[in-house]
């Protein structure tokens, strides 16, 4: 790479991995959308996107702590189904009969037990792993049988429809996004946080007298995260309602349409609403709080960390638990997209978990990972997909060629990191 | 000295790895404002005697006293409530995390919320490797990434932060240079002064006549003897670690 990049790269303080992945990101979006005809880079392809990527990214945020921890968790997408067959039933078949059909309470009912259901099979397996000592590997694919196997026992087999109203909408349908004007508070609000959390963190290192970042690096910097912010929320108002939507939308407020139509906006979907704050929060956890710091020294040196005397097993555990409940997030996700629930609700889903973990730069070794790269890791996954999808490449060649990115991705990594003698 | 309560009493500590008895009922014990050091061949059980006592290891059998009180040391963390600090031969560092956050691990500085402040241990950090060890100057990579001299200063630091009272240091200089190998001796005096207890595990015998007060010294698991500096020469040393012999034993 260019050395002056490479400089301005260090002195924003931004990891050039960080870099290298959204550079191979924004490659894709334009190789495809020449051999699309500009039909990738539109408002609602990116949409789509989003919304497709939502589910398998959740989980991938977990899974960065679970690889992160020297272990693996090959049971997420059974548990999905598992979790989503449980919901479905609870909101379909059980609490109307007594709340009533529709019922406000119902979709928080369903996604408290998902979560807690969640956490709880986590934890499970966790203890398992971590106090009785059998590898991750062996209790998650014990997990993935298990927990398919139960889901199609909650129903015999049957698909579980249609979910609750207002539960749907957490599956970003064309009711399911904010809007224009909650977009764009949203878009506002996220924007001052990152500059107001970038002017504490310098203040708080002046106060200690540590030599401050230059002004136009911190500048450089806040004007990427606005643009990328604001970008984004540009893009998804771009996108408008079809028009039996529109003629909803209208209905519902009482407006007239006029002849030349209505341009209302999508505007961010919820799913996407929700994987950012699940992504922020889990930044937070890894930075901020002890738990982040053991999870990341534990799988450093195991060893090391029990001598300075942290409970790696309770670690295991809590790890786990987490992955879980995650997992039923990104089940709460899935199956409000499809307002129903099948039996293959999540199946594979725990390889492009992985995979999304492993292409944003999390080492199966332990130690070294990144919410945000997994976040970027399952955009490129679903970009590859949806954008050879698009191209109309053969269903079997686009297995290949995923498989293949997979492999360099990693190969890169790894040969990055020896160079940067880490 | 015999008068005051040892700072720390092992007695009769016997630990076994399957067949390997590492330590072989061994006692020994330490006075504050001593440095006893602990001898004998690879694989003697001076890391393994040490790591009982550390909490990393428990005996079958045996007692610990701190302060002629018996102990219960169950892992690290009992340990380090008795002010018991250890530098480990491996280091146990986490080498994905920097300087700072080895220094703090399993005792992060915290602000009002509970949440880990990276600024202040790294402050902190700076403040006393200022003091410990002028040549450090690498604060934010991983300590992957640093040599073995300065990865030892890391964990020395570790060990002397934390007003420790009784100071394990197993081989603390083995990948120092002559210049940070000197600082280490004048640490070691200087807390030694402070009136901290020392068990030093080294392979230099120099640095043992120089440093120590009494060595006590290991074969095959078994304690040969322990003996003041001041009463043996280098040859009876050698010959207790070689042939575990002690000093006027016949041959
Ligand atoms: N975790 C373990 N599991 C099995 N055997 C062990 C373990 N740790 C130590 N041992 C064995 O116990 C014996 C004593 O080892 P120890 O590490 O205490 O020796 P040492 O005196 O510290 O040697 P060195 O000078 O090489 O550091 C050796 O035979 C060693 O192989
Ligand atoms: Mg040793």
């Amino acid at each position: 790479m260019n050395k002056s990049i490479k400089n301005f790269v260090a002195a924003i303080g931004i990891d050039l991995r960080l870099v290298g992945m959204v550079g191979a990101l924004v490659a894709l979006w334009v190789v495809f959308d020449l051999f699309t005809g500009g039909r990738f880079l539109t408002p609602r392809n990116l949409f789509n996107l989003s919304v497709q990527t939502a589910s398998v990214a959740v989980m991938a945020t977990g899974m960065v702590f679970v690889i992160v921890t020297r272990h693996i968790d090959l049971s997420v997408g059974a548990l999905l189904g598992f979790i989503g067959m449980i919901m479905g039933t609870l909101q379909v078949h059980i609490l109307p009969q007594y709340l009533g059909l529709g019922h406000w309470s119902i979709w928080i009912i369903t996604i408290f037990a998902g979560v807690s259901l969640g956490a709880v099979v986590g934890a499970f397996q966790g203890w398992i792993i971590g106090y009785l000592m059998v590898p991750a590997f062996i209790v998650t694919l014990g997990g993935l049988l298990v927990w398919r196997g139960a889901a199609w026992w909650v129903t015999q087999g049957q698909t579980v429809a249609p979910v609750d109203t207002t539960f749907r909408l957490l599956g970003g349908g064309s009711e399911g996004t904010l809007g224009d004007t909650l977009s764009w508070t949203f878009g506002v609000l996220a924007t001052v946080a990152a500059l107001v959390m970038m002017i504490q963190s310098r203040r708080r290192r002046a106060k200690h007298g540590f030599t401050p970042k230059p002004l136009w690096a911190e500048y450089s910097l806040g004007g990427i995260a606005t643009f990328i912010i604001m970008g984004f929320v540009i893009v998804m108002n771009a996108y408008p309602l079809p028009k039996g939507a529109v003629k909803r939308y209208a209905a519902a407020r009482d407006m007239e349409i006029p002849a030349e139509g209505l341009f209302i906006s999508h505007g961010i979907a919820i799913p996407v609403v929700i994987l950012l704050l699940v992504g922020v929060a889990m930044t937070f956890v890894a930075k901020r709080t002890r738990f982040g710091r053991y999870v990341f020294a534990t799988g450093g040196n195991p060893d090391a960390a029990e001598l300075s005397g942290i409970n790696t097993r309770m670690l295991t555990v809590k790890v786990f638990a987490l992955m879980g409940a995650l997992t039923a997030i990104a089940s709460v996700i899935a199956s409000a997209r499809l307002g129903s629930v099948g039996n293959d609700l999540g199946v594979l889903d725990e390889l492009r978990v992985i995979a999304a973990a492993v292409i944003g730069g999390t080492a199966l070794s332990g130690g070294i990972g990144t919410i945000h790269g997994a976040i970027i890791g399952a955009v490129i996954m679903q970009s590859l997909q949806s954008g050879m999808a698009m191209v109309g490449v053969d269903a079997p060649l686009q297995s290949i060629v995923v498989g293949v990115v997979l492999v360099l991705a990693v190969l890169v990594d790894i040969t990055y990191r020896r160079r940067a003698g880490l | 000295m015999d008068k005051k309560t040892p700072l720390v009493e092992m007695k009769n500590i016997h630990l076994s790895f399957g067949g390997i008895k590492a330590v072989d009922d061994v006692s020994v014990d330490l006075y504050p404002g001593e440095v006893v050091g602990l001898l004998g061949h690879n694989g003697a059980g001076k890391s393994t005697l040490i790591k009982v006592l550390s909490g990393a290891y428990q005996a079958d059998s045996g007692e610990i006293y701190v302060d002629g009180e018996q102990a219960t040391i169950n892992n690290p963390r009992d340990a380090r409530a008795y002010n018991i600090e250890t530098i480990y031969q491996t280091l146990a560092l986490a080498d994905n995390l920097d300087a700072a956050s080895n220094l703090f691990l399993g005792r992060e500085i915290v602000n009002q919320f509970g949440l880990v402040d990276d600024d202040a241990m790294e402050a902190e950090t700076r403040r006393i490797m200022g003091r410990l060890n002028p040549n450090f100057d690498n604060f934010s990579s991983p300590v992957a990434a640093l040599s073995g001299g300065q990865r030892q200063s890391v964990a020395i630091t570790r060990a002397v932060y934390f007003n420790a009272r009784i100071l394990i240091m197993d081989e603390p200089t083995a990948a120092l240079g002559p210049q940070e190998t000197e600082m280490v001796a004048e640490l070691i005096n200087q807390l030694k002064a402070d009136g901290i207890g020392i068990f030093l595990i080294s392979h230099d015998i120099h640095d043992v006549m120089d440093l120590c007060d009494r060595i006590s010294v290991m074969k095959n698991g078994k304690l040969v003897g322990t003996e003041n500096v001041t009463d043996v020469t280098d040859d009876e040393i050698l010959s207790m670690i070689i042939l575990g012999k002690k000093p006027g034993q016949a041959a």
